[in-house]
Order: C-alpha cells, then sequence, then structure tokens
C-alpha cells in the first residue's frame, strides 16, 4: 500500500478514516447470501484451527478461544442489551411525568421517585407530595380549577409534540433505517438478505435515543419491537470484533439470532419466552447450538436489567402480577369469547394497517413524514388527555389492568359498594356489587377501548420507531377488564342461575377481573402477531404461575383459529409483503401441479441465456456481457455448442477479479482470453497472457431437471437457502430459477402482483 | 474485524483499518458499560434508598394510612413501622392484620446518572444536528462540493470496470481532510438510506 511518508507513524491509526476496499467474497448490499457456502467456508476455517492446533500449545490456546468466543459475544450481547433496557425504561419513566409537571428537589425523578421519601401522602390521595408540582403549580401557582386544567392540557400537548418532533428529526437527519418496528426487516435479514447499515452503530444510537422519546409522547405504541432491533444491532457490533462471525455471513447470523432472544427477554422479562420467540418469530434456521447460546444471552440481559432495577423492586416489567385465586371451568365461556375478539381485532387491525401504509407509500400522504408525526401526535394528545386512562402511559394502564382488587388498591375500577356492617376489613369482600367508580371507569374504558383500536392503526409503520406489543395488550386488557367486571356483576346479582349455582356461591371469591384483562390481552396479541407457543411462555412468566396456562392457551389458540379463517398472514409477515421483501416464508405451504419449465428463465420469447465459456471469451467479450446485463451471475458452460455445464459465476466476483488482474497481472489486456480449467488452453504464439479465474468459480452449483415440480424446487430453495438452480435437460443447460422467480411465481399463483417483489 | 487474531498474533504490526475503529468503539462501549454498571453494584444503601411502606386501610374509626420508614427487609412489617401504633394494644394484632408491608430499594445515584447520560447525548445529537442543518451548508457553499447522486448505481458497475487505479496516491494526508472524507462518507450514506426509506418508500413501508 502507498503511504504517505511523513505520516507513516500515525498513518495506521488514521487508516480507519480512508473507505475500505471490498474483498472477494463479500456480498452487495440488497443481496441474498449464499448460505452453503457460507457454511462450507466456516466448516474450511474450523478444520485449518483444528489442524494447526496440534502444533504447539500456543495454537491449541487459539483454538480454545475460538471456540469460546461464542460465549464470549453472547455475555457482551446481554450485558449491552440489558444495559440498553435498563437506560431506556428509566429515561422513559422521567420523560412520561415531565409532560405532567416536574420534581423541584432534583428535576431528574419522576414523580414516584420524587414522592418516595415524602411523609405527605396519605391513604385517599396517594401521588400527592409537595415536592412534585404539576407544570399549572410551577407556573401559575393554582393547582384546581378550569386555568389550571386548560394550561396543564397544554403543556401535555405541548411537551408530547416536542419530543414528537424531535424523534422524527433524528431519525431523518440521523439514521433513517431506525424508524418502524424492525422486525419484519430482521427476519428477512436473517433468512440471508443484506441490508447494510441497518444494524449499524448509528441506527442503535438513534433508535435507542428516539425510542424513549416516542414512548413519553404518549403515542399509541410499544418498545418491545423497536428492543429487538437494538439488541439485534448490538448482536452485530459485537460479532464484528470476531473473525469468526464478522467474515462469515451464516454464522454472524446464528448471533443475531440469539441478540434478538436477548432483546424480547429484557423488553418483558421472560428470557424462556424470548428463546421461543426468536425461535418462532424471527430466525429462519436455528440450529440447536443456537439454542443454548441464545438462552445463556436472554439470561445475562434479564440479569443485567435486573440488576439496575429501573421500577424499584426488583422486577423486570411494570406490569408483573402475582396472586394465584384459581378459575373455574365454566369461565372458559367467556375466555373463548375473548379469543374471538383478539381474532377478530387481528384481522381488522392488519388489513386497516397494511391499506394505510400501502396509501402512505404510493400516495402524497408519503411525501410529509414530519407532518404526520406531528399531526398524529396532536390528535393522540388531545384525545388522551381527558380520559384519565388515557393519559397515563399504556404500562401503567396495563398494570392497573392486570392488578387485583385487594384490599390497598385504591384506583377507581375496585370501588364497590362495602356493607357498612360488614367486620371483615374493607375491600377485601369479594362478592360485592359495583359502585358508581366502577360504572365511571367502564365507560371510560369503553371510550379509551375505541381510541386506541383507531389511532393505533394509523400511528404504526409513522416513521418513528414503533411497536405494537404493548398497545394491543392493552387493547385485550381493556376489554378482558370489562368483560370480567361484567362476569363478576352477573355472577354477584344471580348467584342461582345454572351456570353460576356450582362454583359461585354468595360471599365466595368466583371472578378475578385482573384475569380476565391478561387473557385478553394474550388473545389480542396472538391474534395480530399469530405467535402461539411463545405467546403462552412469555404470558406465564408475566404471571409468574402456571396456573393460568390453560385460559392464556385456550384464548390463543381461539383467537389464532379465528383470525387465520380471514388471512394467513400476521402483520410482520403482512409488511414483508407490502414491502416486496425477497422472504421465502417457511410456514407457507406450495401446493400447486407447475413444473421447473414453467418458472425458469429465459421463457419462451425472450433473448437466450446469458452464458460464459469454458475458455473461448476474451476478457473484453466478458466485460460487454457484464455491462449491458444486470444479472447477478452467469452459468458457465463447456462451449456455446455443447452446453454442458461446468460452473457458476458470481457478478461481484468477476468484476472484482478483472480489475485486479488489469492492475497487477502484466500481459492482461482486452483481447486475452479467460479460461476456467485448470490448464490454459492452446493459444497460437503472439497472443496476449490469458486470465485464469477459475478460482471463483463455483463447480458445485445446484442443478435440477426441467420436470422438477415446482413444489420440489421451493422445498430446496428453502431448506438449502439458495439464490439460484440451474435447470438442464438431459445434461444440458437450459435456463435458470431464482429465488425472485420463486417469489414471484408464488406471489402469481396466490393472484397477487407478482411485481411487487422488488429487490434482487 | 478480527480483535481476537490482532491480539493473539503479534506479528500483525499493521492493524487493518476498519479494525483499529472498532476496537475503539468497543472499548469506549466497555468503559460505558462499566460506568453505568458500577454504581448499582456499589449502591451504598444511603437511607435515601431503602424503605419499608406499610399501607394500612380505614379500620373502625381510624382513616386509613401510610407508614414509611427506613428499616431492613427482616423487619419489615406492621409492628416495628407503625409508629405510633393507633389501636390499644388488644388490637394490634386486628389491625395488623389488614396492613400490608412492602419492602422497596431504590439506586438514586443509577437513577441520577442515567438521566444526566440520557440527556447529554440527547444535546449532543441535537447541537450536531443542528451543525448539519444550519452550518454545514453554509461552510461548503464556496467549495461546490457536489456529487452526482442521480446515475450512480446504473454506471457503478460500468465505472468500476474501466476505471482508474484507485486514486491511493492521491489520499489527503491530513488529519482534518481525512476526518472530512470519512464525514462525507458517511453522509452519502446517510443520504442513500433517506433515498430508500423516505423518497421511493422502497422500504419501510
Amino acid at each position: 500500500m502507498v503511504n504517505a511518508g511523513d505520516m507513516n507513524g500515525s498513518g495506521n491509526l488514521m487508516d480507519f478514516l480512508d473507505e475500505p476496499f471490498p474483498d472477494v467474497g463479500t456480498y452487495e448490499d440488497f443481496h441474498t447470501i449464499d448460505w452453503l457456502r457460507e457454511k462450507s467456508r466456516d466448516t474450511d476455517r474450523h478444520r485449518k484451527i483444528t489442524s494447526k492446533s496440534k502444533e504447539s500449545i500456543w495454537e491449541f490456546i487459539k483454538s480454545l478461544l475460538d471456540a469460546w468466543s461464542g460465549w464470549v459475544v453472547m455475555l457482551l450481547i446481554g450485558l449491552l442489551a440489558g444495559t440498553l433496557a435498563g437506560v431506556i425504561d428509566l429515561a422513559v419513566d422521567w420523560m412520561t411525568d415531565l409532560k405532567e409537571g416536574v420534581c423541584l428537589s432534583a428535576f431528574w425523578y419522576s414523580h414516584e421517585q420524587c414522592c418516595w421519601t415524602s411523609n405527605e401522602t396519605t391513604f385517599d390521595d396517594r401521588d400527592k407530595c409537595p415536592l412534585w408540582q404539576k407544570w399549572s403549580e410551577l407556573l401559575v401557582s393554582q393547582s384546581e380549577g378550569a386555568s389550571a386544567y386548560i394550561l396543564n392540557y397544554f403543556l401535555y400537548i405541548m411537551w408530547a409534540l416536542c419530543f414528537a418532533f424531535l424523534a422524527v428529526s433524528l431519525v431523518r437527519v440521523f439514521a433513517p433505517y431506525a424508524c418502524g418496528s424492525g422486525i419484519p426487516e430482521i427476519k428477512t435479514i436473517l433468512s440471508g438478505f443484506i441490508i447494510r447499515g441497518y444494524l449499524g452503530k448509528w441506527t442503535l444510537l438513534i433508535k435507542t435515543v428516539t425510542l424513549v422519546l416516542v414512548v413519553s409522547s404518549g403515542l399509541s405504541l410499544g418498545k418491545e419491537g423497536p428492543l429487538v432491533h437494538v439488541a439485534c444491532c448490538c448482536g452485530n457490533f459485537f460479532s464484528s470484533l470476531f473473525s469468526k462471525y464478522s467474515k462469515n455471513e451464516g454464522k454472524r447470523r446464528e448471533v443475531l439470532s440469539a441478540a434478538a432472544a436477548a432483546g424480547v427477554s429484557v423488553a418483558f422479562g421472560a428470557p424462556i419466552g424470548g428463546v421461543l420467540f426468536s425461535l418462532e418469530e424471527v430466525s429462519y434456521y436455528f440450529p440447536l447450538k443456537t439454542l443454548w447460546r441464545s438462552f445463556f444471552a436472554a439470561l445475562v440481559a434479564a440479569f443485567t436489567l435486573r440488576s439496575i432495577n429501573p421500577f424499584g423492586n426488583s422486577r423486570l416489567v411494570l406490569f408483573y402480577v402475582e396472586y394465584h385465586t384459581p378459575w373455574y371451568m365454566a369461565e372458559l365461556f367467556p375466555f373463548i369469547l375473548l379469543g374471538v375478539f383478539g381474532g377478530l381485532w387481528g384481522t381488522l387491525f392488519i388489513r386497516c394497517n397494511i391499506a394505510w401504509c400501502r396509501r402512505r407509500k404510493t400516495t402524497r400522504l408519503g411525501k410529509y413524514p414530519v407532518l404526520e408525526v406531528i399531526v398524529v401526535t396532536a390528535i393522540t394528545a388531545i384525545i388522551a388527555y381527558p380520559n384519565p386512562y388515557t393519559r397515563r402511559s399504556t404500562s401503567e394502564l396495563i398494570s392497573e389492568l392486570f392488578n387485583d382488587c385487594g384490599a390497598l388498591e385504591s384506583s377507581q375500577l375496585c370501588d364497590y359498594i362495602n356493607d357498612p356492617n360488614m367486620t371483615r376489613p374493607v375491600d377485601d369482600i369479594p362478592d360485592r356489587p359495583a359502585g358508581p367508580g366502577v360504572y365511571t371507569a367502564m365507560w371510560q374504558l369503553a371510550l379509551a377501548l375505541v381510541f386506541k383500536i383507531v389511532i393505533t392503526i394509523f400511528t404504526f409503520g409513522m416513521k418513528i420507531p414503533s411497536g405494537l406489543f404493548i398497545p394491543s395488550m392493552a387493547v385485550g386488557a381493556m376489554a378482558g377488564r370489562m368483560v370480567g367486571i361484567g362476569v363478576e356483576q352477573l355472577a354477584y346479582h344471580h348467584h342461582d342461575w345454572i351456570i353460576f349455582r356450582n362454583w359461585c356461591r354468595p360471599g365466595a371469591d368466583c371472578v378475578t377481573p385482573g384475569l380476565y384483562a391478561m387473557v385478553g390481552a394474550a388473545a389480542c396479541l396472538g391474534g395480530v402477531t399469530r405467535m402461539t407457543v411463545s405467546l403462552v411462555v412469555i404470558m406465564f412468566e408475566l404471571t409468574g404461575g402456571l396456573e393460568y396456562i390453560v385460559p392464556l392457551m385456550a384464548a390463543a389458540v381461539t383467537s389464532k383459529w379465528v383470525a387465520d379463517a380471514f388471512g394467513k398472514e400476521g402483520i410482520y409477515e403482512a409488511h414483508i409483503h407490502l414491502n416486496g421483501y425477497p422472504f421465502l416464508d417457511v410456514k407457507d405451504e406450495f401446493t400447486h401441479r407447475t413444473l421447473a419449465t414453467d418458472v425458469m428463465r429465459p421463457r419462451r420469447g425472450e433473448a437466450p441465456l446469458s452464458v460464459l465459456t469454458q475458455d473461448s471469451m476474451t476478457v473484453e467479450d466478458v466485460e460487454t456481457l457484464i455491462k449491458e446485463t444486470d444479472y447477478n451471475g452467469f452459468p458457465v458452460v463447456v462451449s456455446k455448442d455443447s452446453e454442458r455445464l461446468i460452473g457458476f459465476a458470481q457478478r461481484r466476483e468477476l468484476i472484482l477479479a478483472i480489475k485486479n488482474a488489469r492492475q497487477r497481472q502484466d500481459g492482461v489486456v482486452s483481447n486475452s482470453i479467460v479460461y476456467f480449467t485448470e490448464d490454459p488452453p492452446e493459444l497460437p504464439p503472439n497472443s496476449p497472457h490469458p486470465l485464469k479465474l477459475r478460482r471463483i468459480l463455483n463447480l458445485s452449483p445446484f442443478t435440477v431437471t426441467d420436470h422438477t415440480p415446482m413444489e420440489t424446487v421451493v422445498d430446496i430453495f428453502r431448506k438449502l437457502g439458495l439464490r439460484q438452480c440451474l435447470v438442464t435437460r438431459s445434461g444440458r443447460l437450459l435456463g435458470i430459477i431464482t429465488k425472485k422467480d420463486v417469489l414471484r411465481h408464488m406471489a402469481q399463483m396466490a393472484n397477487q402482483d407478482p411485481e411487487s417483489i422488488m429487490f434482487n | 474485524c478480527p480483535i481476537l487474531d490482532v491480539v493473539l498474533s503479534p506479528q500483525a504490526s499493521t492493524m487493518p483499518s476498519q479494525c483499529t475503529w472498532q476496537s475503539v468503539s468497543s472499548v469506549l462501549l466497555i468503559v460505558l458499560l462499566c460506568c453505568i454498571l458500577t454504581p448499582p453494584a456499589q449502591a451504598s444503601k444511603s437511607s435515601e434508598d431503602i424503605r419499608c411502606k406499610c399501607i394500612c386501610p380505614p379500620y373502625r374509626n381510624i382513616s386509613g394510612h401510610i407508614y414509611n420508614k427506613n428499616v431492613s427487609q427482616k423487619d419489615c412489617n406492621c409492628l416495628h413501622v407503625v409508629e405510633p401504633m393507633p389501636v390499644p394494644g388488644n388490637d394490634v394484632e386486628a389491625y395488623c392484620l389488614l396492613c400490608e408491608c412492602k419492602y422497596e430499594e431504590r439506586s438514586t445515584t443509577t437513577i441520577k446518572v442515567i438521566i444526566i447520560i440520557y440527556l447529554s447525548v440527547v444535546g449532543a445529537l441535537l447541537l450536531y444536528m443542528a451543525f448539519l442543518v444550519v452550518v454545514d451548508p453554509l461552510i461548503r457553499k464556496p467549495d461546490a462540493y457536489t456529487q452526482p447522486l442521480h446515475n450512480e448505481e446504473e454506471n457503478e458497475d460500468a465505472r468500476s470496470l474501466t476505471a482508474a487505479p484507485t486514486p491511493s496516491g492521491a489520499r489527503a494526508n491530513t488529519v482534518l481532510e481525512r476526518v472530512e472524507g470519512a464525514q462525507q462518507r458517511w453522509k452519502r450514506q446517510v443520504q442513500e438510506q433517506r433515498k430508500t426509506v423516505f423518497d421511493r418508500h422502497k422500504m419501510l413501508s
């Protein structure tokens, strides 16, 4: 390398500022990787290390360190993901309360932290303390009355707009890839697609910072999906420190699968659920070795988050519940009803959201992203403030809905009428009629439910980090709690009905509305994402008890059946189809009877296949071929007459090899013959030096015959992760099938637009 | 970047450039991690940070009350915390059955450190954004630095085949120019991303 003489000493340090050279063996942006090649390269590397390890003690230690590097990466990912989740939780806690007031003793305390040491809190008004003042108290010294309300309202909206505007500006200026949920793109990346910069450092920083801002602004979105993206960015960062993972795209994706598990684990405090989520929803190839490592990463992340202790009680999630009241078989009927509601809501949400996102993609609405975010935030803030259930953050709402009315709950939902003659402690009597507070809460919850259903459709998919888990759980929890209170009051007023007689006697504690809220949340989440096992495991890790597995499963199964009756795709697959990512879903079944000839290129009437010959093309011919076409690779045949297949050469490697040869090798000119055989061909004297390109040739391309059914071809593509497959007849090359052709064919068979598959 | 290879092979005197940058950033990140994790680890239990909170509901003619006291976890029960006891001696047990006591701890240093770090990061990003949006175009105007981005992708392959040897001789020498080169490259990348996401709506709807 040429090096400036006077910068020799510090030249190496400053090299990082120069542009990196692309090597042979890396992939271009928006292309699919070759899984088989990555696997064989990893096997080669491993074999080399193993053979060298027998030479000396030092080599042996190096081989041990190489084997342990996987665990070191998992440890680092868990630490960083847990730390970032703790930072996000604490910052969200503070900034959400900042919209309403500020702590005078130390501005960095949220409302609850500010009142922690106060002696002024009373039983009736547990949030009151003089140190924390609302904005109206601070600015105009009034805390009650119309002017105070209006001032608080106005400042709430201003803070929400400020946060949202800051978030969308940061995303637009620094890291446009930080918007959205991230899970559809991560699914595509894990299936073998390359999106450069999607898991980069700037994306990580901006996503973390703006996630806090948008959650605090009161918008109807969650942070679980973006936390998976953040964790995968951490995974990408740490895997680039070790050559075992940085040079091999296949191994890197194993690390990313484990990182996704760590992300869900810190979002819900559910390590096992996180691993199952990664296995079920996000990953494509999940070797069993990754299972154990994912679990390790998830545990480390959960432990790190717990040591930061963002919620002050050693719990990892704000809405962890811990009651163990039993449920009864007759309650399965309302649980199944909640499941049906969840499935219906999931279908409605997916259809409306995809229609709205499609409108954003294709019409003028997409030209004003910043304005769209501001308008949606303004509408959300204006409608959310009057209703106490939407004014607070969604996690707190879910927490209140999940909690059972114990002896000491002071919320409006627990305002039951007490018989003044009872000697038992107040609020602990289970069988009571609802008081006026409960009725107020019911209609407020109904309004909040409708509002949340509508506004989430417009919020998910905007150009800010947005997740979907928390709003879905909120919708389900509200519906569930209302159903629960309804069943409870029905049981109170009609103890003698046949459905209640056996299990709900007067004075008995039979119905727990909090459980209905949990079941509703699980049903709605399952209806939208179509998660199965991972959903149930996450929910029971949230509740800390195995008693409620049967109701949760009943609701999840019902919601999935109902939702699948209307459409096969969950929200993430729907977004993948909307964006045209080349994702070959393992869950789809291909049941049509087409053959490989129907799909292969070139079709009848098209130009013949562009091939390279073994030893009869010049460098200029190859360059012309590359310039005139935009195929990703070219088959190499013996000669144009006998089209017997030798191998397959990638476009990028041809370009790089020819460029290197022109610069470095003597005598290689435009008239030099390019040969792919072991020995150079017979050339007349005085001909220029030939160029050997056997090194870049893949000698074992996958081939099928023209009568292979497409079902088998699709299976091969899925199971082996191929990019292209050559079609032969009687040993002669006939055509080529690429992954894009397969996806287009499947779209055509499903009566969708085959031109919507956009990427290569 | 093979940080492990760099560590283990002493003859690698010329570190690849990407490797150095990633090693530096990873060391910084690990230092930051330690800074954030050590406050909770050595969270000395200052008097502000632990409490036992007992909530007692109304009982007969005594109104409900909340009691806070700074005791250890094993002393966190009604008898130690509720002072002064509002009921006479024989009623204490019945009263205490109603009360619910919870032990809570928090770490004020963690909260303070994290919030201040977060605000400084947001502030730094805001300043940089203001610089990029407002100041940078004013500085760049006399240089007339333009990059023809329109037809870049179509000609890229063709250009790379017939391109002159990489301009290694024309590499900028001073640190400032190299920083500027790196920044220009980053800006180009972000502009490409912005075009993909915001303008052409090719990704992320």
